[in-house]
């Protein structure tokens, strides 16, 4: 490997961009590719599916084995809400891997013995956001129901195209937040992405189940769906 | 404290800034159970520091010491370790899986 190529993948990930090492097996003539340049590949298809899954890999084309080095950036979940769900999805986003953030301005929520062993911004989400660096490998579930809070997230997650955009609320709150968003200028393409009511449908109805169906609807946008998700948003819901 | 894939490679930038020999081990095949996904590395340098892993813990020293190979002559070397392999009662994956390992210099 170039010195180069590994100090350019040490830097994409640092800024949190996906990147793709291709190595030819077994010559060993190496090119590397930034998530930006995919589409110029000869390799593109294959190249933007590796990166979806996120798994390195040898693949076929044209008679010539590669061996794909992918670096997708960790995936991180930031909730915009500190409130019971939040306690119960802590430990679990932990465990599946999920590098977690919790905001929430309210700081009767937003307390240390509440989160331990937690990011937690005691601090309003449209101040904190911006800091963050939302992107596509960045979810975002909002779960406090009040649209002060809650509404900058996710105008934020919608812009950024994070890869999950989920929000709490019924189905009637989850209309007057379209109504609010339409306002603001957002499509219906960009609305249609938001997970509402939130989480796959497994009849949750506790706050910790209600964060497994959550977590799990964030694990089913990230492995199984485009990025880009234009996949019409299934019915069903937690709460 | 475990040492991810990010401080892996950058330990190599690192150790090669410093003006050291260093070479990447990838994990590029795997078959049955092994211990470490396919993607791994582990990254050593020309005094025989390593950091990361290709298996649990079994054939680190081999790789090891062909990555020191790799560092003298320049060339890229494909290891490949299974219980079937004639070195496997040296080196074996006591797992019973089989792994193939792509060795480079970084240049």
């Amino acid at each position: 490997m170039r010195f180069d190529v590994l100090a350019a993948m040490n830097g994409e990930r640092a800024a949190r961009r996906a990147c793709v090492l291709v190595t030819e097996m077994p010559g060993g003539d190496q090119r590397f590719v930034k998530a930006a340049d995919l589409a110029s590949d000869p390799l593109a298809e294959i190249l933007e599916a590796s990166l979806r899954t996120g798994k390195s890999g040898m693949v076929e084309h044209e008679g010539r084995s590669y061996f794909l080095t992918v670096q997708a950036p960790p995936a991180r979940l930031i909730v915009i809400g500190a409130v019971h769900i939040t306690q119960a999805l802590a430990p679990m986003a932990r465990v599946a891997g999920f590098d977690l953030t919790i905001i929430d301005p309210r700081t009767a929520f937003a307390t240390l013995e509440r989160f331990p062993d937690v990011t937690l911004i005691a601090d309003w989400p449209q101040e904190i956001i911006p800091t963050l660096g939302l992107d596509r490998y960045t979810a975002v579930a909002c779960f406090t129901h009040d649209p002060k809070i809650d509404d900058p997230g996710i105008e934020a997650a919608l812009s950024a195209e994070c890869f999950y955009v989920g929000a709490l609320g019924s189905r009637k709150t989850h209309g007057n937040r379209v109504q609010r968003l339409k306002e603001k200028g957002f499509s219906d393409e960009q609305i249609a992405r938001i997970k509402a009511p939130i989480g796959v449908d497994i009849g949750a109805v506790s706050p910790a189940e209600i964060a497994v169906s959550v977590l799990a609807e964030i694990v089913l946008s990230l492995r199984k769906k485009p990025l880009r998700a234009d996949a019409p948003q299934r019915a069903g819901a937690a709460a | 404290m475990l040492a991810t894939d990010e401080n892996i490679l950058a330990r190599a930038e690192d150790w090669r800034k410093a003006g050291k020999g260093v070479a990447i081990a990838t994990v590029t095949e795997t078959w049955g159970s092994a211990p470490r996904p396919v993607g791994s590395h582990l990254v050593i340098d020309e005094d025989g520091h390593f950091l990361g892993s290709v298996s649990g813990g079994c054939v680190e020293g081999e790789v090891v010491s062909e990555a020191m190979d790799t560092i003298a002559d320049g060339k890229p070397r494909i290891l490949e370790f299974g219980v079937a392999d004639e070195a496997a009662w040296r080196v074996g994956l006591s797992c019973g899986g089989r792994i193939r390992v792509y060795v480079e210099k970084v240049v």
